[in-house]
């Protein structure tokens, strides 16, 4: 009765609708937010049921955004900022890393910013520039904030409420290409930790470390692959600071090779992060170096090679066979 | 929520440039020719609201009155005295190596207490570095202040307790804080007002432009307070502005005044119908207080590279506590008594100020990683207790 098939985009507007429903001091600003219900349709119906005051349509600045959602926050509410697209956070990027980062250290604890700071990122829909990026190891560079990145509707309609209650600053990554995947979603279920990993599927020979929009290529790398009788485990990591690091590193103990997928460029990438440390624990167990196929060190390209930048299967199964005769 | 109907055409420059081009719209025209300044000639001076004069002579304005008891007089001398030595003592502890830096206020304690002292309970104020004399208005020990400069905390009061928030140092951002509070203020129903501070360099920041817009188009309690000392560093305020700091809030579609910021009683009474306005539902105002900063910008800094020793012998002539002491002497409100009082008051509180500074405690360095995050964090964890385990490592670390 409380499963019904939706897709991530319905189901994160369903999570959002609970957090409006369950704490009256929870807002939704941002552009187009309210009447259109968003350019992906995310806040669809939400302003026509909780009114003006709680989903507000802003004016387009994201650092007013964000700048404000500050203030709410000291008055004591939970603001949850979309921000259009991943290419335009860049105007509150001062706010974010500066201001909402670092307030909680700085007040010794006695300013608390609850605010979640939605970003639809990565590539794969034909976008002009500015609209396809992957900027999430900016953010988890930045001490003060969480990261989290949802791959599924189940988890995207558990993972933005836990998002919304939580009293630290968390950005979260919407996989925009992956908006229209279906899923069941079991509304009544009792949902992970918001800070776990999860092994999405269960393998012996390499372990892919992925997140985000490319948990479904990885998914499905593996299954071509286990055409072939490779035996592959995925591994999402969900939240991508903090990161799980005991279900991470338990898994490439447990395989041995490790490679991480990731569509952000590559080069000190939060990927170079995760390659390090599992380096570092799992030096002994490793049987080959950790391997990353991510975005190349460029710009987003053009909308018509995109693919070619972007990880795909084939260049995943390159790596896992890389990995594994190494 | 209403906005001004000429805010939107006057923003664009690239929207006025093509309909000039047309001259279809007259209208238009006519709207952006009276908002354009008639001259920008700094020569013409301040359209100032003034209420005591750099001579101590008590004035009137007909948009703001202001009836105070003789008492309420004294004390804001009392106050202008206090700010003053706060400062002095704060940038003498940077002298003798106790603290790594100060931002010295010396110059706008008028600005400060006209402002400070406007508040009331409700209210909640945004302050930059500088706001000294704004924050001990709002009960934040000067002690408390120091601890920032000195090194050992990051501000150590409580916001939520003082209705005062830490110090914001990279310019302008705390005006959209100051925003948003406000809009929190509107969202619950309370009655309070917020106060946003900033300089004129601030002015140029797009963080305070956005902070314009959203609280017009919000329509939110707020109230701007630009204490426009002439200098951002070492640029002047020509290079932020080619008109009047105040002249701006009209784009915006509010109210903007210029007030003299070294008249405390001036001040007061802008600051008072400000808040008063915001409380109303009325919106945000823009107070631009012309005042002039009259040391360096902070102690690492050398004003004598880029202005004329002139230009402060002459602001020394409108200095803000000399004009008070003297209305408060020729009008009888107080005498040599009173003073002497003030000055005993002083001298106890940078006593205080000293003894407080030198005891405050260096950190714990484990205590680095505190705070970092609400709902803690194993990797701080993991890095806190690497951290011991190295400091330990040291012989006789804890002996």
């Amino acid at each position: 009765m409380s499963a019904s098939t939706l897709t991530l985009g319905k189901a994160l507007n369903e999570g959002l609708r609970k957090a409006l429903e369950n704490d009256p001091k929870v807002l939704i600003m941002g552009e187009d937010v309210g009447r259109l219900g968003g350019v992906f349709r995310v806040t669809d119906g939400l302003q026509k049921d909780f009114g003006e005051d709680r989903v507000i349509d802003t004016p387009l600045a994201e650092s007013g955004i964000v700048g404000t959602a500050v203030g709410l926050a000291i008055r004591g509410f939970r603001p949850v900022c979309e921000i259009q697209f991943d290419g335009f956070v860049f105007p509150a990027f001062d706010q974010i890393v500066s201001q909402v980062a670092k307030m909680h250290y700085r007040s010794a604890g006695n300013v608390k910013l609850p605010i979640t700071i939605r970003i639809p990122f990565g590539g794969g829909i034909g976008a002009v520039e500015h609209h396809s990026e992957s900027p999430e190891s900016y953010f988890c560079h930045t001490p003060g904030l969480k990261v989290v990145a949802c791959s599924n509707p189940v988890d995207a309609y558990w993972m933005i409420q836990q998002a919304i209650t939580s009293d630290d600053p968390i950005v979260f990554f919407e996989p925009k290409r992956r908006y229209w995947d279906k899923a069941e979603v079991d509304t009544s279920a009792s949902p992970k930790s918001l800070w776990s990993a999860d092994v999405v599927r269960t393998g012996s020979e390499v372990t892919l470390l992925t997140y985000g929009p490319s948990v479904k290529t990885c998914l499905e790398a593996a299954a071509a692959a286990g055409t072939e009788g490779r035996d592959i485990e995925v591994v999402d990591l969900r939240s991508l600071s903090p990161i799980d690091w005991d279900t991470v590193l338990t898994s490439v103990r447990k395989t041995r090779h490790a490679i991480v997928v990731a569509e952000a460029p590559v080069f000190a990438s939060l990927a170079a992060e995760i390659a390090a440390r599992v380096s570092e624990k799992c030096f002994y167990e490793l049987e080959s170096p950790v391997l990353r196929v991510c975005g190349y060190s460029t710009p987003y390209p053009t909308s018509r090679i995109e693919e070619d930048y972007l990880p795909d299967l084939d260049r995943i199964l390159d790596a896992v066979d890389r990995s594994l005769a190494f | 929520m209403e906005t001004a109907p000429t805010g939107r055409h006057l923003l664009c420059p690239s929207d006025r440039r093509s309909r000039v081009r047309g001259s279809e719209d007259k209208e238009w025209q006519t709207l952006a020719r009276s908002a354009m300044p008639q001259s920008v000639q700094p020569s013409e001076g301040p359209e100032l609201v003034q209420l005591l004069t750099p001579e101590g002579e008590r004035v009137e304005h007909p948009d703001y009155a202001l009836e105070l008891t003789e008492a309420e007089y004294r004390d804001l001398y009392r106050d202008l005295v206090l700010v003053r030595r706060i400062d002095t003592e704060a940038t003498a502890l940077q002298r003798q190596g106790e603290l790594g830096l100060w931002a010295s206020l010396l110059g706008q304690e008028a600005a400060q207490v006209g402002a400070g002292r406007a508040l009331t309970g409700g209210d909640f104020a945004f302050p930059t570095y500088r706001e000294h004399g704004v924050a001990y208005c709002k009960g934040v020990d000067p002690v408390t202040l120091l601890g920032l400069f000195r090194g050992v905390n990051q501000g150590g009061w409580n916001p939520h307790d003082k209705g005062f928030q830490l110090y914001t140092i990279v310019i302008g951002s705390q005006t959209l804080h100051a925003t948003g509070y406000a809009m929190g203020l509107q969202r619950d129903g309370a009655d309070g007002a917020v106060m946003g501070f900033f300089g004129d360099g601030a002015s140029s920041q797009g963080d305070v432009n956005e902070a314009f817009v959203w609280a017009s188009v919000f329509q939110a309690p707020v109230v701007f307070f630009c204490q426009n000392n002439q200098w951002a560093i070492s640029e002047p305020l020509e290079r932020q502005s080619r008109i009047p700091l105040y002249q701006r809030a009209k784009g915006f579609g509010f109210p903007g005044v210029r007030v003299d910021g070294n008249d405390v009683l001036a001040v007061l009474a802008v600051s008072r119908a400000a808040l008063e306005r915001a409380r109303e539902g009325s919106g945000p105002t823009l107070i631009e207080a012309f005042t002039y900063r009259m040391g360096p910008h902070t102690t690492s800094d050398d004003p004598t590279r880029y202005r004329l020793a002139a230009e402060l012998e002459t602001w020394k002539l409108k200095d803000p506590i000399e004009r008070m002491k003297a209305y408060l002497s020729r009008s009888g409100m107080a005498g040599h008594d009173f003073f002497d009082e003030v000055d005993k008051a002083a001298d106890d509180l940078a006593a205080h100020i000293r003894a407080g500074c030198l005891a405050l405690p260096d950190p714990d360095p484990i205590s680095l990683f505190d705070h970092v995050y609400a709902g803690g964090s194993t990797l701080l964890d993991e890095e806190r207790e690497q951290l011991a385990s190295y400091l330990e490592s040291f012989e006789g670390a804890h002996s």
